[in-house]
């Protein structure tokens, strides 16, 4: 319990450093990016949404930094981020709205598969260690590892976009011929789209988890329990998958849970080489469009994703491995 | 692993001995006054009887002699719109000219100053503070541990690349100095967090307890008996904190949050995304720049490995047994 509520307390003081950075980050750039943002699109927007904006970034109020941080918090905690400017009128919480299945759709998937497939890999390694795959897979993925993943984009649209013509490079489904709802084209449609991004994600994604899982596995292999299955004779599917993988498992399954919270904002030059119309692809345009409240409210939303992700990773190690619940 | 208990109050005690290597031994620290040169044979013994670090090395070699003399391996100007736009693959332009008739080898070489210097700056800078917080927060404890490893947790948790590109858009593509400045500023943590729990199993070691009863100042203490022991693991965190740099430099270039105009893979990458390289047929403006972040990106990776392996026997890859069976 004690060990819950630390936890918790520091979600809060976390969550408190990110709001306060978004608040801080226009007033203290130099040149105040939010006066050159107001003048940009003076004339534009009407009076009264000009002045909310005012009171939002702090320019010609007489209000002090306090109780404009005070009206910041409360119109934070009030989902109330003002409207878009790129996409005005409409709210900033309608734009979002919109985007973020997108990006759950599609990195989600990408993430849960990359996860799986690679801690079944890193399981294999390590038990046929010296084996074929195990002198393959890991100095491939060191590499892998390595390679910014929007490259691993270019590269594949390069490959089966450009060159084989297989597989659409661009958006999320044919945005002039379909037509979004629950219909058959339209379905098959976006999954041809999604096919490459996700590509492009597993195959960055995955090294990780394969040398976790092998190197953890390696040293749980080692133990005594283990002999000792081998000792008595058990299959040795039993072991790899019963003794060992299951002992094993610990750190990827945390780092799963805490990686579901990065899938919010985890992919945004994947989505912006494939002009993907999710949360990351959003920030990336609001970020050059200059406008400001939708690229905070993105930076929340990113921030309390990864936040309650390790929120839920922290309670689940401790619900499963009783070890930790001490330490911790 | 035997530490060196010293009990001469003058005498600087030698780093740690990891059984097989002392990667930190490489730089030329002053540290060690007698065997350098016998430090550098062991350091290059090991470099050669690991796969791992070879590779890594050589291709770090590489990367740094382009970046110290981009002259003398191409000799065009890379900024000079001085050839035909969109030219193919030939001797006289190994990888083609650009949409604005720049040849693409020669912005390609040039390019990796940038890159280095980022990777360098960054790497050092974040590892110093790294070193400094954690060691502090390690060595002090109470109520200094206690807020310094909250900053280090909060800076760790918070997704840093949306961060980076909001400042990033807020500076108005500052150039290199504002990258290096803003990457530098929220990469540490990660290696600060290693580095305290290593300072930490320090803490109660004998020698440290023999400097404490010598009465050497706190200062000394850290700088002098903790620090050295730890060059295994700051090299090791200035790895990463590079890796991280090349990473994240290019790709805020990519997207055009740094100048478009400096010469770097970064921003070959964002014209070639603006010019449509991989539609137009000129697959190379992209694929070049990309192909030396993987590789400059697996140099720093491999040589992390390799440290990790030389000092964790456990994870070395095993000899295959192949000739029993045959």
């Amino acid at each position: 319990m004690r060990f819950a509520l630390r936890r918790l307390g520091f979600f809060v003081v976390t969550l408190w450093v990110a709001l306060t950075l978004n608040f801080l980050l226009p007033r203290l750039m130099p040149g105040n990016p939010a006066l050159a943002m107001l003048a940009k699109f003076h004339g534009q927007i009407g009076p009264g949404t000009l002045h909310a904006l005012e009171v939002l970034f702090g320019v010609n109020t007489q209000q002090s930094l306090w109780s404009q941080y005070v009206t910041y918090l409360h119109h934070v905690f009030t989902l109330n981020f003002g409207p878009s400017l790129d996409f005005y009128p409409e709210s900033v919480t309608s734009v979002i709205g919109s985007a973020i299945w997108w990006t759950l759709g599609l990195v989600g998937v990408a993430t849960i598969l990359a996860f799986v497939l690679g801690t079944g890999l890193g399981i294999v390694s390590a038990w046929k260690r010296g084996g074929r795959l195990d002198s393959v897979l890991p100095p491939v993925f060191v590499i892998t590892s390595a390679i910014p993943y929007f490259w691993m984009g270019m590269v594949l649209v390069l490959i089966f976009g450009f060159t084989l013509g297989w597989l659409p490079t661009q958006g999320g489904y044919y945005v002039s011929t379909d037509s979004p709802g629950l219909n058959w084209i339209f379905f098959q449609d976006v999954l041809s789209h999604a096919v490459l991004p996700a590509l492009a994600l597993i195959i960055t994604l995955i090294g990780t988890w394969i040398l976790t899982m092998r190197n953890t596995m390696i040293t749980t292999l080692a133990e005594d329990y283990v002999r000792m299955a081998r000792a008595k004779g058990l299959p040795g599917r039993r072991i790899m998958l019963d003794y060992a993988a299951r002992n094993a498992i610990l750190p990827n399954l945390t780092g799963f849970a805490m990686s579901l919270g990065f899938v919010v904002g985890g992919a945004i030059l994947i989505e912006y080489v494939f002009n993907y119309p999710g949360v990351g692809y959003m920030l990336l345009q609001a970020v050059q469009g200059e406008d400001y409240p939708l690229e905070q409210a993105l930076f929340l939303l990113i921030t309390v994703a990864v936040l309650v992700a390790i929120l839920i990773a922290d309670i689940a190690t401790a619900l499963l491995d009783p070890r930790t619940r001490t330490s911790g | 692993m035997s530490l060196p208990i010293s009990g001469v109050p003058t005498a600087v005690d030698q780093p740690g001995q990891l059984p097989g290597a002392q990667p930190g031994a490489a730089g030329p620290g002053p540290a060690a006054r007698q065997p350098t040169t016998h430090a550098l044979t062991r350091m290059g013994r090991a470099i050669r009887s690991n796969r791992k670090a070879t590779v890594g090395t050589v291709l770090l070699a590489i990367f740094l002699f382009a970046a110290l003399f981009p002259g003398l391996i191409a000799k065009d100007d890379p900024g000079a719109d001085a050839y035909q736009p969109k030219l193919g693959i030939s001797t006289a332009h190994l990888l083609g000219t650009t949409a604005q008739g720049q040849d693409m080898w020669a912005q390609l070489v040039w390019g990796t100053r940038n890159v280095m210097i980022i990777a360098f700056v960054v790497g050092l800078a974040a590892t110093g503070i790294a070193v400094l917080i954690g060691v502090a927060a390690a060595y002090l404890g109470g109520l200094w541990d206690g807020s310094l490893s909250l900053l280090t947790d909060v800076l760790l948790v918070i997704p840093l690349f949306p961060l980076l590109i909001i400042i990033a858009g807020y500076a108005h593509g500052g150039g290199t100095l504002v990258l290096i400045l803003v990457i530098t500023v929220t990469s540490w943590s990660y290696t600060a967090r290693q580095l305290r729990s290593q300072a930490l199993s320090l803490r109660r070691r004998d020698f440290l307890e023999a400097a404490k009863v010598r009465g050497e100042r706190r200062l000394y203490i850290i700088v002098v008996e903790v620090i050295p022991t730890m060059t295994s693991l700051i090299v090791a965190a200035f790895l990463t904190n590079a890796l991280y740099a090349v990473l994240f430099a290019s790709s805020l270039q990519f997207i055009g949050l740094g100048n478009p105009n400096t010469q770097s893979w970064g921003t070959m990458l964002y014209w070639a995304q603006n010019e449509a390289a991989l539609q137009t047929g000129q697959a190379m403006w992209a694929i070049a720049p990309g192909l030396c972040i993987a590789l400059l990106g697996a140099a720093f990776a491999l040589l992390n490995y390799a440290f990790d392996e030389i000092g964790n026997p456990a994870l070395r890859p095993v000899r295959r047994r192949r000739r029993k069976r045959a």
